[in-house]
Formats: structure tokens, sequence, C-alpha cells
């Protein structure tokens, strides 16, 4: 059995270890010096938790903690909160995302109590996209705090115990904090220092945009290492198989803060199958990426393309043999589900059957 | 001579072509509603962030040492005034929106309440490769050039603290008679 679940019930937060702001399992990976995985849950336009299972179970045993997208894209999906609630009673690790654009101060620090009492151990910080980027270009934007106060609200919550308006909390949320960061778009000489700033305001964990150009990307991991930045954050290069080169065309010019360089859409465009290349071409930047200084995992973001990440991870080999938390069935689930059968079926007799029974007992 | 109506079924108008749909959402839309302007102004004095840094120093100092005189005045009498003189003034350099809260020193003289997102600590994650903004394809990102303005200036560096959450209950107001009455507030009294 992993050492990263609780013995009691793989459910249940793990034993808080020194020196650790969570009780989660990518927190324990990271500080273990792990290199770690991340996968982005596709959200549902539903309310069927099924939905969100059946999306979940795709990444069993090959990631260390799932994203839950916060209306990305600014598209209306389920809620983070409503996709970690699910998760976390399975004993998912999911790493709930909030952006800026939809909640308040008010909302999104009960958003956080609320999330960390029902098992949520990290919280990724975003600004969020426009609102025109979404399916609802006329909604209201909100972006009460960005991405830098959201991150220091939240450690204010965690290490001071209170409000950002000063008032007590009787137990602070315990969680791992994230933020983004995004390296392949202006002002690129500002970008490492603004990282820098991020982690200054409380980021524990960063995870990029979808890393295409991996010479830019050095470059941006060379400041890094000049400002000793990776030794206080640990960072996760978002990759993502692409599917075709059309598609990435179509991501480059309506996605905002995606780069991809014409090398890659040429690559892809000259291959015969463009799906395979694509997920080829995954590979090969994980590959690339995983060798440089500072890298401390990747966060692989197959859009619509989810039941890619298995093979991604298992074909680059990032996980040395390594299996991360799998969902598995208790001992005890079978009896349980037996004994409740046994209960649920032991007078079955139809409602006609009972009233026939009550006329005769009355005559 | 009138046209009768024609038996049988209606004659179906034919379809307008739909208007061509703008890369990324509509061009000219931005959070508060407000139509873009001119920008010359604007650009202008964040190329001139170091003198304009220079200058508000003065100021503030001549601020803080009035602060007795306003005191005796009311600072309530003369709020309106000059909310109405800071709204002029800056509204015309910086396209101030009267936050009630400026990084004017922080941000390179590039006012972050004109970003659609209102951002204060940096640029988001969706500056286009041309430097321009996410929401307003044709507006160079607020961020980018705070970033160029801050190098012109002596405090410059001041970009890198992390600015707290604007309190939204300071709209509106002037930020000069704010800062004169709490910078003195140690001196006096």
């Amino acid at each position: 059995m992993s050492v990263d679940i609780n013995p009691i019930d793989p459910g249940l937060p793990l034993d808080p270890l020194p020196g650790h702001s969570s009780r989660g399992r990518l927190e324990r990976v990271l500080r273990r010096g792990e290199f770690a995985v991340t996968a982005e849950l596709n959200p549902p336009d539903s309310a069927d938790p099924n939905e969100v299972y059946e999306r979940a179970r795709i990444f069993d045993g090959w990631v260390d903690g799932i994203n839950a997208v916060d209306a990305s894209g600014a598209n209306c999906h389920m809620s983070s909160v409503g996709i970690c609630a699910l998760l976390t009673r399975m004993g998912y690790a999911p790493i709930m995302q909030i952006s800026c654009r939809d909640k308040n101060r008010i909302a999104i620090q009960g958003d956080v109590l609320g999330a960390s009492a029902m098992g949520v151990q990290n919280i990724l910080c975003l600004t969020g996209d426009g609102v025109q980027a979404g399916d609802q270009p006329g909604a209201k934007p909100v972006f009460d705090l960005d991405s830098m106060s959201l991150l220091e609200t939240i450690k204010i919550m965690r290490d001071e115990a209170k409000f950002l308006s000063g008032r007590k909390l009787t137990t602070p949320p315990p969680v791992f904090l994230g933020a983004a960061i995004n390296p392949f778009v202006p002002p690129f000489d500002f970008r490492a220092i603004h990282f820098g700033k991020k982690i200054r305001a409380g980021a524990q964990f960063v995870q990029s945009q979808y890393c295409y150009d991996v010479p830019l990307f050095r470059e941006f991991m060379k400041r890094v290492r000049d400002m000793g930045l990776h030794e206080q954050c640990y960072i996760l290069v978002g990759v993502g198989p692409l599917a075709s080169g059309r598609t990435a065309r179509w991501m480059r010019s309506n996605v905002p803060g995606i780069h991809i360089p014409d090398a890659i859409i040429a690559r892809l465009e000259g291959a015969a199958d463009q799906k395979a290349e694509g997920k080829r071409l995954c590979i090969d930047i994980i590959n690339e990426v995983k060798e440089i200084a500072g890298v401390h995992g990747v966060h692989v973001m197959a859009y619509r393309q989810e039941e890619y990440v298995a093979e991604i991870v298992a074909e680059s080999g990032v996980l040395k043999g390594r299996r991360p938390w799998q969902r598995e069935a208790r001992q005890d689930e079978a009896q349980i589900v037996e004994r409740l059968d046994h209960l649920l079926h032991r007078d079955a007799i139809s409602p006609q059957e009972q009233a026939e029974k009550a006329v005769t007992n009355a005559s | 001579m009138l046209d009768k109506p024609s038996a049988g079924p209606m004659p179906v108008p034919a379809k307008k072509p739909a208007p061509a749909k703008p890369a990324v959402g509509p061009v000219q839309f931005a959070a508060d509603g407000r139509m873009r302007r001119s920008f010359t102004v604007k650009y202008w004095s964040i190329r001139n962030s170091r003198m304009l840094e220079a200058f508000y120093n003065l100021f503030e100092k001549i601020l803080v040492l009035k602060a007795p005189v306003y005191r005796w005045i009311g600072y309530e009498r003369l709020e309106r005034p000059a909310a109405a003189v800071e709204r002029a003034v800056k509204g015309f350099l910086f396209d101030c929106r009267m936050c009630g809260k400026c990084a004017l020193s922080s941000t390179g003289m590039s006012c972050p309440m004109n970003c659609p997102k209102q951002l204060r600590n940096g640029p988001c994650g969706g500056v286009r490769a041309n430097g321009n903004c996410e929401v307003i394809p044709d507006m160079p990102c607020v961020w980018v050039k705070a970033w160029e303005g801050s190098r012109n200036m002596v405090n410059g560096d001041a970009i890198l603290d992390v600015q707290q959450p604007v309190d939204q209950s300071l709209r509106e107001t002037s930020t000069w008679m704010r800062v004169s009455r709490e910078k003195s507030g140690g001196v006096t009294k």
C-alpha cells in the first residue's frame, strides 16, 4: 500500500507532516522530490454525478492531482466546488481552481472554507479568462481580486486564521496553494519577476500554460534559476496533445494566452496521422522539459482527449515506475453491497400486493 | 393596382448573411462599457513617467505640508472640489478611473484600472503575441506599458510590491485628500 493513503479510510486526509501546509498527496509527492503529474478534468455540462466519476476514472493510477476547472475559457460548466465535492467523496485529490472573474472576495473566502471542509487540499488561484472568450460574453466580469491578491487572501486565511477583514476563523483551511504562470506571452522580461511576485504572495506550486515552445521555456527557466525561484516553488509544466494542425491554428487564434510556434503546426500538418503525431509531440515535449533543471512535474491538459493521458504518461516514463493513488474497492465494500442488497430485497412485495393484504387483514 | 396576396405557401424571406464574427469576441468591449479613447496623452505620460514621478513626489510633499490648512477648512468640505480637480487632471493624463486608491507610482504611471480585468498586480496570461490586450484586441496591454514605464522611474521597482485588493468603498473619492490626511496623521494631532 502506498504511503500516500490514509490507512483508516482512503478518502480521508493524510496525517499532517512537519513543514507541510496541507494533508494531501500532491504536496507529499512534490516535497519528496518525485516528478509529479497532474491532469485536467473536462467538466460536464450536466447535473449527473456519474459523469464526473467517469471522467475522473480515466486518470486512475496515473496522476497525483486532478484539476477541477472553474468555468475555463469563461464557458459555463459544472462548478469547481461541485466537482471537488464529488471527487473528495471518492478519495480523489482534486486541485480546486478559483478564478477571480466570477466571484467577489466574500464568495471566494466562503468557498475556500467550504472546499477545505470537504477535504480539498490544493487550491489553484487564477485570474480567469475575460468573459468575451466564453459562451456568455454579456456577463458582468467581477475581478474583485486578482490572482495575486487571491493568493495572499488564502495565505492569510491559512497562516493567520482570519478573513481578509480580520475576523477570526476557528479552524483555518490547510491548503497547498498554487498559481498559474504563462512565460510564453509578453512582457517576456517581466514574466520571471512576476512569477517571483506570485511566490511572495503565497504560491507554493505553479502550473504553466501549454508549453509548445521549449527554447522559450528554457530561457525562462534560466532566469528563474538565476533568481533562485525554483527552490521556493514547485514548477509543473503544462503540456497537452494537439488533435490536428487545424485545431492548433484554431487554438492559437481563439484561446487567449496560447503560443504555438509555426514549426509545431508544420510538423502536425506534415504527418499522415495528425492525432498520433500530436500525441507523440506531447511526449517529446515532456521528455525535453523534464530534463530542465527546476522542473518538478507536468500538468497534462488533454482537453477532449483525456483517454490519452494514461498513454502519454506511461510512454514518457516520467513516473519511473511509481504508481500514483488509484481508487480501489475496500475489502468490506463487497460485504456491504451484499448486505444492502439482501435488506432491500428481503420483503419485496409490490404495492398492489401490499394493498390487497391490507384489505384482507381489515375484513 | 394592388397585388393580391398569392395563395399557397408564404414566400420565405432570403436569409441575411450572418455578420462576420471577429476573431475574439466583440472588439470594442470594455469592462465598464466605456468607449476607447485616444491613447496619445496616456502614452505620453508613460513615456515621461520619470518626470511625472518627480513631480508627484514634490506634489505629495506639498499636500502633506498643507494638511493643517486643509484640516482647518475641513476635509469633508474639500472632498468634492478636490475629487473634481483630481478627476479632470488625472483623467486627462492617465485616463484615471477614480478608484480612490491610486497605484500609479508603483505601476509605471499606467493606470491599472484601465485593464479590462482591473488587475493591480501584473499582467494576466492572456496577453497577445503583439503585446495587446486579450479582451480589447487593439489596445496595448496596460501591464506591458506599465512594465515599460516602471523601467524609466527612479523607484520603478515598486512594481514588485504586492498590491492589496482595492477598497471599493473608496471609489470616486480623492486620493490626494486621503494621502494628505493619512500621511500627515502622525505629524499634526
